[in-house]
């Protein structure tokens, strides 16, 4: 597993060699992605601009959900968001040169790149955390301040998970991962706002089957003290890291069984 | 006129070749219209009219926001096809053709509107109106000026993307300028949240600028609520832009064309 | 070294007849495949595009599946123990490149060589020898994407031998080379092969590779081994024929020469195919001369294609090797 992860950073680590050759660029990158999904959260001033309350939240606790959503997501989206171009590896080949390496396949996908430009974004959810935190009424305890980390980086997990499981479906059609995106971007934008405004089947969904709503929804009901308007057990809050290790174990599975199609069908 | 229609074919055909593509796309938009229709439901929980919108109006918009997005080209090739072809000097065979390029460009993409309107915007209003209470006109009269709303903004829009794509004559690495004018699009013209939603005296500015004739505009005359109460008014302000962006994108073509024989592309 | 037993690859075709139906088709890539290559041979692989040899590479090398029969490679199963082979093997994709496309040459090399795990002494050494043999000091740091053809066939083999793979799989190493390049290559595979004893499996389309390098060849057409042996025994047995092109003064009927009969004629040429154990071209040219107003001749041996075809046509039986 060690030998993995130095492998993994060894690989990694030419990729963001490379970006930081053209350092100037990459900032301004950086900077331009932070400036883009900051119009993601001008949706969210304009409503509280005119309402006082969306479902059962206020301005700062949905500030609060979207950052928490919106880092990990980032986080995810710097180290895997080059499976949008996965697809591709197939077409042109690229996946049977990473088969015939003696490293697991599913490595060196995630491995291929590693885009510092997407920092952007991260950084503006953290400018986003630090409103919400000074406009919002928490009441804190060390568990509530560890809470915080813990679920950027199990939520970060769990969308990869996601995601790399989603992005299997290039190896049976290879085009469809237009489809996959709708679940993978529509998935980011719905974990920012609080699970109770939505139909009783997505929430069914995203708790039970694609469990997005641990990435930042549970965790925000632990830290902000509230309640599930469903009345859901506050136990969930805790089980971010649960699930985040159990999605990881069935992307992996999906993975698997995907290349032993791949390899059976055709390549 | 004849090449126009030809054109304008081709462009319908080009995007009739990938019905994958469309059905993912429409996929994605229905997705988004159920999202963001959710949360405009909650938000008006709170309130029963918002910058003249109701509930009712609110959802219509989501619905025809997502489904007009492509008709408009919101995201798309639209905004690199031309830059590229600039940058790897294919532009030159263009510009040899006994034809204007600009005028090429406009109708196909206008072909390309037609076979969006059809199989993106179609149905999702379609499924918008099955699964959820909307707005619907009852004056066809509203319906006509509708259609030619979306019209205007088509052109507005290509008006726009063509713009953007001419700084590739000029700017080596056209994609930073061209992200961000994708995103500053996303966000004026009213595809993220209506701006009729932005308070005040806000609203009425970002209302009068092109990037808002392409989405808000048609929506805002749907609705029955276009900016300064005039149906007209909204409809002259968007063929002024649609003008005002070709006669623009015609000027700088020349310079950019001039600028190519000059140095030889 | 590589074994394979009866092995067979289907592929499910779907194909669209008319407007909605889809009909299923089973396509067999490869039907019914043996043999067996000893540690330090160095075979040619041949056959038409389409033939199946791509895919047998990619079977060989853990890439697909087969649907049945048996395949070892060093000792290993390719389908079950994938990351195991791939350490002993090295493989050169003639279209595609393993090297890291922004990065320095010598990055790449490094890169491999945690990837292979190889101790640093070796690849110090092995990189040193290979450096030397095959000139890459001069572009070792250049990126890669700004290497011409040449010297990214160059790293292409490093980059396969640096972790010392008991076998190598190379597909088309030598296309899109000049002439000067070519040799370069082959002379340096044919020293790998000799002096480490490194067992190489040649896929190719150039008869030039095959006839320095290999003295064995495999041609395979329709997914089935339709020759397995050497190089001349091949041209012996089936690149008998060799064709005279003639041009005479003016068109004339076909040529009546003994030892030879005429294919085709076109205007005032024609076409004359002849056995090379029957007639020598030279006893040939003589007789036309003798017969004809010759204003000029050439010389057509059989290509491989025309020998594929032929041993095809004639549902030939695998001769014993």
């Amino acid at each position: 597993m060690r030998a993995l992860a130095a492998i993994y950073v060894r690989l990694v680590g030419a990729r963001v060699r490379s970006q930081l050759e053209y350092r100037l660029s990459t900032a301004l990158q950086l900077v331009g992605v932070g400036i883009l999904t900051a119009t993601d959260f001008v949706a969210i001033a304009v409503i509280f601009a005119n309402v006082p309350e969306l479902g059962e939240w206020s301005l700062g606790e949905v500030a609060f959900l979207y950052a928490l959503a919106t880092i990990s997501f980032a986080l995810t989206d710097i180290a895997i968001g080059h499976l949008d171009l996965f697809p591709q590896m197939i077409r042109e080949g690229t996946f049977d040169q990473i088969l015939v390496r003696p490293l697991p396949s599913l490595l060196q996908v995630v491995a291929a790149d590693f885009a510092l430009r997407r920092l952007g974004k991260a950084l503006q959810g953290l400018a986003v955390l630090a409103f919400a935190l000074t406009i919002v009424d928490v009441d804190w305890t060390v568990g509530r301040a560890l809470a915080i980390p813990l679920a950027i980086a199990a939520g970060a997990v769990i969308y990869g998970a996601v995601w790399i499981a989603l992005a299997t479906v290039a190896f049976w059609i290879v085009d469809a991962i237009e489809l996959v995106n709708a679940f993978t971007y529509g998935g980011s934008f719905l974990s920012q706002y609080p699970l109770g405004i939505f139909a009783r089947w997505l929430r069914g969904l995203v708790v039970f089957v694609v469990p997005l709503a641990f990435v930042a929804y549970f965790p925000a009901l632990y830290v902000l003290d509230k309640d599930d308007e469903l009345g859901l057990p506050r136990a969930l809050s805790f089980a971010s890291p649960f699930v985040a290790t159990l999605a990881a174990l069935a992307a992996g599975a999906v993975w698997r069984n995907a290349v032993r199609h791949y390899r059976s069908a055709g390549g | 006129m004849r090449l126009d229609w030809e054109l304008a074919r081709r462009g319908y055909r080009r995007y009739a070749a990938y019905p994958g593509a469309t059905w993912a796309g429409l996929f994605t938009n229905v997705v988004f219209g159920f999202l963001i229709a959710y949360i405009l439901l909650a938000v008006y929980e709170h309130a029963d009219v918002i910058g003249g919108y109701d509930v009712r109006d609110a959802i219509a918009y989501v619905w025809l926001s997502q489904g007009l997005m492509s008709v408009v080209g919101i995201f798309g090739a639209g905004w690199y096809e031309l830059a590229r072809r600039v940058q790897t000097g294919d532009v030159a065979t263009d510009l040899q053709r006994p034809l204007h390029v600009q005028r090429a460009e406009l109708a196909y993409d206008v072909g390309r509107a037609g076979y969006q309107v059809l199989w993106r915007a179609l149905p999702q209003f379609a499924l918008g109106a099955l699964l959820f209470e909307i707005t619907i006109p009852g004056e066809p009269g509203r319906w006509l000026l509708f259609a030619a709303s979306v019209a205007l903004a088509v052109i507005v829009a290509f008006g726009i993307r063509f713009l953007v794509n001419l700084c590739s004559f000029w700017l080596l690495d056209y994609r930073g300028p061209v992200v961000l004018a994708i995103a500053l699009n996303l966000v004026l013209s009213g595809a993220i949240m209506p701006l009729v939603f932005f308070p005040g005296a806000l609203d009425t500015v970002l209302r009068l600028t092109p990037f808002a004739a392409v989405l808000q505009a048609p929506i805002d005359v749907y609705v029955g609520t276009p900016l300064g109460g005039s149906t007209a008014a909204v409809l002259a302000l968007q063929a002024s832009w649609a003008l005002a962006l070709y006669a623009a994108g015609r000027l700088l073509l020349a310079a950019g064309t001039r600028k190519l024989v000059i140095q030889g592309g | 070294m590589i074994e394979l037993w009866n092995v067979e690859k289907r592929f499910v075709v779907r194909a669209k007849i008319g407007r909605l139906r889809r009909e299923r088709r089973e396509v067999r890539a490869v039907d019914g495949l043996s043999y067996r290559l000893e540690r330090g041979e160095m075979t040619g692989y041949l056959g038409p595009n389409g033939a199946g040899k791509s895919t047998t590479v990619k079977m060989l090398t853990g890439i697909l599946v087969p649907s049945a029969g048996v395949i070892r490679v060093a000792g290993l199963d390719p389908s079950r123990q994938r990351i195991e082979l791939a350490r002993r093997i090295g493989v050169v994709f003639g279209q595609r490149s393993q090297l890291w496309w922004d990065l320095p040459l010598g990055d790449s090399f490094d890169l491999l060589r945690h990837i292979y795990r190889v101790p640093a002494e070796r690849h110090r050494a092995n990189l040193k020898r290979l450096t030397e043999v095959l000139g890459l000091a001069a572009f070792v740091n250049t990126p890669v994407r700004q290497l011409s053809l040449g010297q990214r066939m160059r790293g292409e083999l490093t980059a396969a031998l640096l972790h010392d793979p008991e076998v190598i799989f190379l597909d088309e190493p030598t296309i899109g080379l000049d002439i000067v390049a070519k040799a370069a290559v082959r002379e340096f595979l044919a020293e790998v092969n000799r002096e480490r004893g490194v067992t190489v499996l040649l896929t190719t389309h150039d008869l030039a590779d095959i006839e320095r390098l290999c003295s064995r060849l495999l041609i395979i057409d329709h997914g089935r081994l339709i020759w397995d042996g050497g190089l001349d025994e091949l041209k012996r047995r089936y690149g008998q024929e060799r064709t005279l092109v003639v041009d005479l003064e003016e068109a004339a009927p076909p040529l009546e020469v003994s030892g030879a009969r005429v294919t085709k004629v076109d205007g005032p040429r024609q076409w004359l195919s002849f056995r090379r154990d029957e007639t020598s071209a030279a006893e040939l040219t003589a007789t036309v001369a003798a017969n004809a107003r010759l204003v000029d001749l050439a010389i057509e041996e059989t290509q491989i294609e025309e020998i594929v075809r032929r041993i095809y046509a004639t549902g030939a039986a695998r001769p014993a090797s």
